[in-house]
């Protein structure tokens, strides 16, 4: 019957409108806390961004002119020690579990092991870093800031790595081999590499989450009013340097703080957009 | 040059399916000769054999000999080694998907220690023009994708990859099922002009494609060779009848 | 069973190949019953039926080709279908050779009758008997009833041998009866060409059935047996 036909057509075409309308709508609910902390931040911190803010170090209360340089330098520096200790390691442990270590009960034990490791909440690694390396250096140490940082990448770069690795299709393995490639060069010069794009992701997201962390650098990185010269030495962070001035009982701190976090983000997503940048400047045309 | 192939008791296991039982075979230097038989017959068991590409399947066992010239593979060399020796092209084209045309021929030499970049060079044209490809892409070597080609572009693709480092047999496992009418035909003249050079083994379940481009053909059931003779007997006037039934499509 | 639908194509390919038997057959018995009678209503007869004769083996022929084109068949298949085609022109050619008795007849029922001295009838006995036995041997898929049709083949030579012999004796000692005589001849001859025919037939089902084959044997193992002493051959 045509009337039929236009009947179900009109409630199909309803239909359709209402699901991406509620499509569109979930969208919005889930990037408006995001652009809203955007935008707030902004309002909050951009008043307090001056050249000062990026050169000077931190004043006592009442002196003007304090800036969080130290505390950019210093994340940058631990986010640095953290990603050499927990990039190489997570990777490592990826390429195992999906190259060498398939099926086996070392494997499933690594992977239980990373699957807890990242549950573990973040104080706790803190102190858990205390104990292990700053108690036995007798100091607190941008290095011990760097190790806690770094433990907290493996899990997600370890996992990450394992996913990408096993998205490879097993004709390109089979590729490299049936050419006389030994099984190991196989792996690194043909596997990894063609899952290159997805592992980095990985590292960018494990290099992210961990930017922002405080709580493990209480216990081991301490902060730093002034410049760090060595590794051994105690160092500022900036959300460290953030939650001191957040909940301190200074007005002038609490400005300082909201900058900090604006900076804080915008220098995330700076770093995560130049990685991505530099590395797709090698992919070449019609390569997925 | 190509050399000759001789299996003798060949018999192979993947756990404790027998895969392939008894196989005896003689496959004749500079020829081709096709495999031919229903799914799950063995014949691709048996190519995999030959490069001992099997064995990465870690449940895979292998019993008997095969000779590669004069070459025992199984006792004389390594996997690895074979490998060099013997080339493979897959059924599905596989190139590396984030490496240019260029780096894809090169790769099997790059990763084996060459790297002059005139050698490589030469090698990378050499191998183009012997697949048919040098023509169309010869002016994207190094801009364009190795994926980004199409299907019987990439096969060709695939196959100058594995001349890249000069075998001396080459194992097509169904080089065109994936490929349509014209590719295929350009695939089957690259294979004749091959032969003068190399010993090529075809695997196919297109008994058409056996018969246009292999001088000899053997025919696989149930993991036993039950055939093998000159192609022309086999597709006019095959010995075993259950070869005339395959052949026929008479099954049942 | 798979291939149903090729299986019933071929089934009927031979079956069209039977009729175009059976009418090449009735055409051969019918020009010698129109011999023997001097009847040209049956004559009349022979040439309605070389019409439908050449039809069918037009429509064999198609069929046989689209079959090649369209199913790519292999090993016994192909060998059968190739049979059929060339069955199918031994036949017609045996169509045309009824016709060639069914017109002289014609010409000689103008003529006085004649005693000649040969046996057109038995001839045509024998004839006619390899064709239906050649025709046995394809229905049954029976090389060896081919080859004995094969040995049959020689009794037919002789007979048209002896015969031409015989009536050129006629036509130069009673030289009134020549034509009859002359027409006589042709009959013959188009007698041994049917048993030619016959031969033809067998071997072809010969081929089809065991993939050997065994035409010109005779003048193959001439050229074997010259080769082998070492002398040059003709070609």
């Amino acid at each position: 019957m045509r009337t039929e036909h236009t009947f179900r057509a009109k409630i199909r075409a309803l239909t359709d409108g209402a699901a991406t309308g509620l499509a569109v709508l979930a969208t919005v609910l889930v990037v408006a806390p995001l652009v809203a902390i955007f935008v707030y931040l902004v309002y909050r911190g951009a008043v307090s961004l001056n050249w000062a803010f990026f050169t000077r170090n931190p004043v006592p209360v009442g002196e003007s002119g304090g800036g969080m340089a130290n505390s950019i330098v210093g994340s940058a520096i631990l986010l640095g020690v953290g990603s050499l200790i927990g990039i190489p390691i997570g990777i490592a442990g990826g390429v195992f579990l999906a190259e060498f270590g398939r099926g086996t009960k070392l494997a499933n034990a690594i992977r239980f092991t990373a699957d807890v490791l990242n549950g573990v909440p973040s104080i706790v690694m803190g102190i858990a870093v205390y104990s292990l390396v700053v108690v036995p250096q007798g100091h607190f140490s941008a290095f011990s800031g760097g190790v806690a940082l770094g433990i907290m990448m493996i899990p997600t770069v370890c996992r990450t790595t394992e996913e990408m690795l096993l998205m490879v299709p097993n004709a390109v393995r089979e590729a490299a081999l049936a050419l006389g490639v030994p099984n190991w060069r196989s792996v690194l010069a043909i596997t990894v590499r063609t899952a290159s794009a997805g592992i980095i992701t990985g590292c960018m997201l494990a290099f992210a989450r961990v930017a922002g962390e405080t709580a493990p650098l209480i216990f081991t990185a301490f902060g730093n009013v002034g410049w760090s010269e060595k590794l051994s030495e105690p160092i500022a962070a900036l959300p460290m340097q953030i939650w001191v001035y957040a909940t301190s009982p200074y007005d002038e701190w609490h400005r300082l703080a909201w900058a900090g976090a604006l900076v804080l983000i915008v220098l995330i997503v700076l770093a995560v957009s130049l990685v991505r940048y530099v590395t797709s400047r090698g992919v070449l045309k019609g390569a997925s | 040059m190509g050399v000759g192939i001789e299996v003798a008791n060949l018999n192979a296991w993947y756990g404790s399916n027998h895969a392939l039982q008894e196989i005896n075979l003689n496959i004749p230097a500079n020829h081709a000769t096709a495999l031919i038989g229903p799914s799950g017959c063995g014949k691709s068991t048996f190519v995999r054999c030959l490069n001992r590409m099997h064995e990465t399947d870690p449940i895979a066992r292998v019993t008997g000999t095969v000779l590669i010239g004069d070459l025992d593979i199984y006792k004389d060399i390594t996997p690895v080694e074979i490998r060099r020796r013997v080339g493979m092209v897959f059924q599905r084209p596989n190139p590396f998907p984030t490496m240019s045309i260029y780096d894809n021929v090169a790769a099997g030499l790059k990763l084996n220690g060459y790297s002059s970049r005139h050698v490589l060079d030469e090698i990378v044209e050499r191998s183009l023009k012997n697949s048919a490809l040098w023509d169309e892409v010869k002016d994207d070597l190094k801009k364009k994708s190795g994926a980004s080609l199409s299907g019987g572009q990439q096969q060709r693709l695939c196959i100058a990859r594995a001349l890249a480092v000069d075998p001396e047999v080459l194992l097509m496992d169904e080089p065109a099922s994936a490929l349509d009418p014209v590719s295929t035909a350009k695939i089957e003249d690259l294979i004749f002009q091959l032969k003068a050079k190399y010993t090529i083994v075809i695997v196919t379940h297109n008994m058409q494609q056996a018969a246009r481009v292999a001088e000899n053909t053997g025919f696989f059931l149930n993991g036993r060779m039950v055939e093998f003779d000159l192609t022309h007997k086999i597709f006019t006037n095959p010995s075993d009848k259950r070869t005339e039934d395959y052949i026929t499509g008479r099954f049942g | 069973m798979t291939r149903i639908r090729f299986q019933q194509r071929l089934d009927d390919l031979k079956e069209q190949l039977l009729v175009m038997a059976g009418l090449t057959e009735q055409a051969v018995q019918r020009a010698i019953e129109a011999y023997r009678e001097r009847d040209l209503s049956i004559c009349d007869l022979v040439n309605r039926g070389e019409i439908e004769i050449n039809l069918l083996e037009r429509n064999i022929d198609q069929a046989a080709l689209d079959l090649l084109a369209m199913e790519q068949p292999m090993a016994g298949d192909l060998r059968f279908i190739l049979s059929v085609i060339k069955i199918n022109a031994e036949l017609e050619r045996v169509g045309n050779a009824a016709k060639t008795i069914s017109d002289r007849t014609r010409n000689m029922e103008r003529m006085a009758v004649a005693e000649l001295p040969i046996n057109i009838p038995k001839m045509a006995t024998l004839a006619s008997e390899m064709v239906r036995k050649s025709l046995q041997s394809f229905i049954e898929a029976d090389a060896e009833a081919a080859r004995a049709v094969l040995t049959m083949d020689d009794a037919v030579d002789a007979m048209n041998k002896s015969a031409f012999k015989s009536l050129i004796k006629v036509m130069e000692e009673q030289s009134h009866l020549a034509p009859q005589a002359l027409n006589a001849l042709m009959i013959s001859r188009a007698l041994e060409r049917v048993a030619d025919h016959a031969t033809n037939i067998a071997e072809d089902v010969i081929f089809w059935v065991q993939g050997d084959d065994v035409r010109h044997h005779k003048s193959l193992n001439i050229v074997q047996e010259q080769q082998d002493k070492g002398g040059t051959t003709a070609t």
